[in-house]
């Protein structure tokens, strides 16, 4: 905060500029020979195949870049269609049928008007006849529970199945693999085309390095073609300029636009990449067999089966250090789980692991430390998403080794980085946490009713604050289904000696008429004042906003994000869908017990979910107390370029 | 947000067209920027001596200022009011020593309150502004050698003044801001005492001036947004807004005013007054008849006690069932507000502020088992207000914490 401080205040005030104004252009980062590019981009031994076979846009100084999550997508359908035909299920197959060959009649026409200018029409009418003959199969991928019971071909649904299918064909024919190539989906043939291109550009700076090695800051993997190119000759890659700059347009330079545009996520229905990630991934991760078909974007896994496999390879010599491993079991297995419990986790193996770093010969330990972190980092996110506060102390440790000054013996650096993490975990989230707990009480009166939902730490400080102070209040913990977290809570408070009332979120417009305050926790905020937060939070907020009681936000600066998200489908996690169907210990309501395999059950079990900024009446973060609409502000000048410190 | 003050527009405004506005606009503010405290007493100022500044501290001393400034019969009943309460023994002691606390460190006879009572007086100055001008008095008249010693100086002086009088906000903004503006520089470090503290006398001058000048700039701006036509309900007496109104009606606007009444204290009926002086028409409504005349208003136009974070204003009591009003008719609510008035409060509710309470009159004896509701001012939350017309331009509500964001932290 300090340094922030001095550098806006050096000298007399100056006329602030307002509105849209163009930043000077050499303002926000520095020039090419950045050591930032260059350490992070240059493709090393560890993650060679992940940099390369990375899209372009996406900087490796972005934890939760695409490249870095490895999942497994087992061959989708044939293990579940094997185990599905033994169980009968005509019943409803004439209907079926019916339905399923309009499905593909409409898709088919879908098809025709993207297709129709391809050459390869022969191709296209084989796998048409195929893909009749697959829905012909009774139970096949094509169908979802929705869509086939009760809708006629309506287009959007032709649209997700078009995906399925595609999916489907490509695996039981691999031979046809160049027609259905045309069939994809944009997001596929973009992405397919990004890997080429990147591809193209880290062989020619494999051959650009061979004469030039000590000129590292050129060979770059990662930039873009045309930052690639400027070395070397331009013959081959004329094409791949051409669309990026037809792309670009006028926009800003091509580091501009990098550091500009939110980096894209792994869309975990793009198979292309998620086949490249799965064959780097330590977490061998079972796909689950029923995936719902709007999250098809995100991973999906069978829960309860990595943690025994990744515990026994506990000794193997891997290239993880044994503090992360330990952490990533530990948020496979649960033990440690809230935003900010993870976070400082993370963050002292991070600490630990550098403790342990040497570099190795011939490497410099910016880069080299940079792909640890990065490997690493994937390994975390295998075991569980990363969390956006998570993404943003890990963008705050990268760009802390980039920044390293080259001067610096490996014991200082390993030092300078130590201390820094230390410094980021008690200045954003120990010291964060006491200053909002501090904002936080002066809106806690006398006779209040204070409703919380599930467990947050940021509120649970506030209650037991308040209470330390004598304040007279009554707290309503609001809870749910499948995690009860709230019983947690519950149990720290009464055991404080506050007067707490527990409900469930069934409850919640019962109860809510009494209550004055409503405190919630945030995994996130992001510019667009949206709260990202536990799944139900936009339910209470809901309804404290309908009953006007004002809806208290807290969450430290740390977790804003420059994203913007208007729903919670885009960006979610989730959890394990047999959470949701059996209640552990009630064998008398399992009336689930025998549909969990069925082909038309999916089961959702969302993690998180979007509150709109509507129903915030104020975010309380280390910066104080500010309306959602500040958050872009606070994000502008305190998140940027994440100095942080 | 000082040094983006829109004041060029006014400056621009003077250099245009000098013979027939400066005649206008120098009618008034010619005692504004004289620098030394005029010193005429009123009646009413005389019985507050400045060492026992809170007389009653059940009431609160801002809208006393206000009532002496403001209203039209008030110095009998206020009179009336403190005579009746008395004084309470232990309440003095604690502004005494924050009195000697600032002169006796320099061993002179200079007081902030003094100073600040001062410029109080004059009426159309805001108490900000005197707030303002006393502490860059302070400065002035302080013999701190060293940046520290005159910048802990300055912070006791302005800790004294917030405490004579908690309930107004645009005095503690005020001071805040002042605080800020003033000694926010690190540059100031590297300077030698002399031009570090010259360099902050300059600023607090300017901080002056621009408060000053800012209602000026206020009018100047709200002017697109009368019409030719239009309608406009104002409540309860707002010197920005009467300036807002002058403005309007010199430059030959043709508009009506309803005017409320502004119980308890009839501040409606001065406005109405001064409005009438400049030959607008203006229908004088009680406080209730609001609801009923909203199909005839084009615009509501009231002041604000203080803009706090949210972007929602504090104002005399009436002006959030107005806006609500207004709001369900569709109807904008314009505020008149200079930015001194920003200030880092941010309340969730109408009870979740320090209460401001004043004396009411009802014109009957009130039993004493009634209850009454005291409270001088109310919350409008931001999603009622639709533009903010301040010195820093016109402003939607969410700005307003964007710049106080920008400047305290």
């Amino acid at each position: 905060m300090d340094p922030r401080r001095a550098s806006r205040t050096v000298s007399d005030p100056k006329i602030r500029q307002v509105g849209f104004f163009a930043p000077p252009s050499d303002r926000s980062f520095s020039g090419p020979p950045d050591p930032i590019s260059t350490s992070t981009s240059t493709p090393n031994p560890v993650t060679t195949t992940a940099n390369t076979s990375s899209p372009p846009p996406i900087s490796d100084l972005s934890p939760s870049g695409n490249s870095l999550s490895p999942v497994m997508i087992p061959p989708p359908r044939h293990s579940s269609d094997t185990t599905h035909r033994p169980v009968p299920f005509p019943p409803v197959s004439p209907l079926r049928r019916d339905t399923l060959s309009l499905t593909v009649g409409s898709y088919n026409n879908n098809n025709n008007i993207i297709i129709s200018s391809s050459p390869t029409a022969s191709f296209y009418e084989e796998s048409k006849g195929i893909t009749v003959k697959a829905s012909s199969v009774p139970a096949s991928g094509l169908t979802t529970v929705s869509v086939v019971k009760t809708l006629p071909p309506g287009f959007t649904e032709t649209i997700v199945e078009k995906v399925g299918g595609s999916v489907e064909m490509q695996n039981d024919l691999p031979a046809n693999s160049k027609p259905l190539k045309e069939r994809t989906s944009k997001a596929e043939r973009r992405a397919l085309q990004e890997a080429q291109r990147a591809a193209k550009a880290a062989a020619k700076a494999e051959g650009s390095k061979l004469p030039a090695t000590t000129s590292g800051a050129v060979a770059s993997a990662n930039a873009k073609p045309t930052k690639a190119t400027k070395p070397s000759s331009q013959k081959n890659d004329s094409a791949t300029v051409a669309s990026s700059e037809k792309k670009g347009g006028d926009r800003p330079p091509e580091k501009d636009r990098k550091k500009d545009a939110p980096h894209p996520r792994m869309q975990y229905d793009d198979k292309s990449r998620v086949e490249k990630a799965k064959r780097r991934a330590v977490v061998k991760q079972t796909e689950a067999r029923n995936r719902v078909e709007l999250f098809r974007h995100l991973p999906q896994y069978e829960h309860g089966t990595q943690l025994p496999d990744l515990e026994s390879k506990f000794f193997q010599l891997d290239p993880v250090h044994p503090v992360v491993y330990k952490v990533g079991l530990q948020y496979i297995s649960g033990d440690i789980s809230g935003g900010n419990a993870r976070c400082i986790a993370m963050l002292q193996a991070f600490q630990e692991a550098i403790k342990d770093y040497s570099t190795p010969d011939e490497k410099t330990l910016t880069r080299d430390l940079t792909a640890k972190i990065n490997s690493y980092v994937s390994f975390l996110n295998e075991c569980r998403p990363l969390s956006i506060s998570m993404g943003n102390a890990i963008r705050f440790l990268k760009n802390r080794i980039a920044k390293l000054p080259l001067t610096l013996s490996e014991s200082e650096a390993k030092a300078f980085l130590q201390s820094d993490i230390e410094q980021f975990i008690n200045e954003k989230i120990i010291l964060a946490d006491k200053v909002i707990v501090k904002h936080a009480v002066t809106k806690i009166r006398d006779g209040d009713v204070l409703l919380t939902y599930g467990s947050s730490s940021a509120v649970e400080m506030i209650l037991l604050h308040a209470h330390e102070l004598g304040k007279q209040f009554r707290v309503v913990i609001v809870d749910s289904r499948p995690k009860l977290e709230g019983q947690l809570l519950l149990r720290r408070l009464v055991g404080k000696g506050l007067s707490c009332t527990y409900a469930n979120i069934n409850a919640v417009s019962y109860i809510m008429h009494e209550v004055t305050r409503v405190f919630l926790g945030a995994s996130s905020v992001l510019s667009n004042g949206t709260v990202y937060s536990r799944v139900g939070t936009a339910c209470v907020a809901m309804v404290a906003h309908e009953f006007r009681v004002p809806v208290l936000v807290c969450c430290e600066a740390y977790k804003f994000h420059e994203r913007v998200q208007l729903d919670s489908i885009c960006s979610n996690e989730l959890g394990d869908p047999d959470a949701i169907s059996k209640v552990p210990g009630r064998e008398d309501i399992n009336y689930l017990d025998g549909c969990t395999n069925s082909e038309n059950l999916q089961l959702l079990n969302l993690i998180y979910d979007a509150t709109p900024s509507d129903y915030v009446s104020m975010i309380v973060t280390d910066y104080g107390m500010v309306p959602p609409t500040s958050v872009p502000v606070i994000v502008r000048e305190y998140c940027r370029d994440q100095v942080w410190i | 947000m000082w040094w983006r003050s829109a004041s060029f527009i006014l400056d621009h405004r003077l250099q245009e067209d000098p013979p027939n506005n400066i005649a206008s606009s120098s009618k008034e503010p010619d005692t504004l920027s004289t620098l030394s405290p005029p010193q005429t007493h009123s009646s009413f100022m005389a019985a507050a001596d400045p060492f026992n500044p809170i007389p009653n501290p059940k009431i609160s001393a801002y809208y006393q200022t206000r009532a002496a400034h403001t209203a039209v019969v008030t110095s009998d009943w206020l009179a009336q009011a403190q005579a009746a309460v008395g004084h309470h023994p232990d309440d003095s002691p604690a502004p005494q020593t924050q009195l000697l606390a600032s002169p006796s460190a320099s061993g002179k006879s200079f007081c902030v309150i003094n100073e600040f009572n001062n410029w109080r007086k004059q009426p159309d100055l805001a108490e900000a502004v005197a707030a303002i001008r006393a502490l860059a008095a302070v400065i002035r008249a302080s013999e701190a050698t060293t940046m520290m010693e005159l910048e802990i100086e300055l912070k006791k002086a302005s800790d004294s003044l917030k405490s004579w009088d908690t309930t107004s906000i645009s005095l503690t903004a005020g001071c805040d801001l002042f605080m800020r503006y003033v000694t926010r520089t690190s540059a100031l470090e590297y300077e030698d005492f002399n031009s570090a503290r010259s360099r902050l006398i300059e600023r607090a001058e300017k901080f002056g001036e621009i408060s000053c000048k800012a209602r000026r700039i206020i009018a100047m701006l709200s002017q697109d947004f009368i019409f030719d036509g239009c309608t406009i309900l104002v409540h309860g007496f707002s010197r920005v807004v009467l300036e807002v109104l002058k403005t309007a009606a010199q430059n030959k606007k043709l508009f009506r005013v309803f005017c409320t009444e502004g119980r308890p204290d009839r501040t409606g009926l001065r406005l109405s007054n001064e409005l009438a002086k400049l030959d607008v028409p203006v229908k004088l409504l009680i406080d209730s008849a609001v609801a009923y005349t909203m199909d005839e208003v084009d615009m509501v136009f009231v002041g604000a006690d203080g803009v706090v974070e949210s972007g929602g204003i504090i104002n005399m009591m009436g002006t959030y069932q107005i806006a609500l009003v207004a709001h369900s008719m569709n109807k904008p609510v314009y505020v008149a507000a200079e930015s001194y008035k920003f200030a880092r409060l941010y309340p969730l509710d109408q009870k979740d502020m320090a209460p401001a309470l004043r004396p009411m009159d009802f014109g009957v004896p009130i039993p004493s088992k009634v209850e009454v509701e005291r409270s001088a001012r109310d919350y409008t939350p931001p999603q009622y207000l639709t533009l903010l017309f301040t010195d820093l331009g016109v402003l939607t509500p969410s700005v307003v914490s964007d710049e106080l964001i920008q400047l305290y932290l």
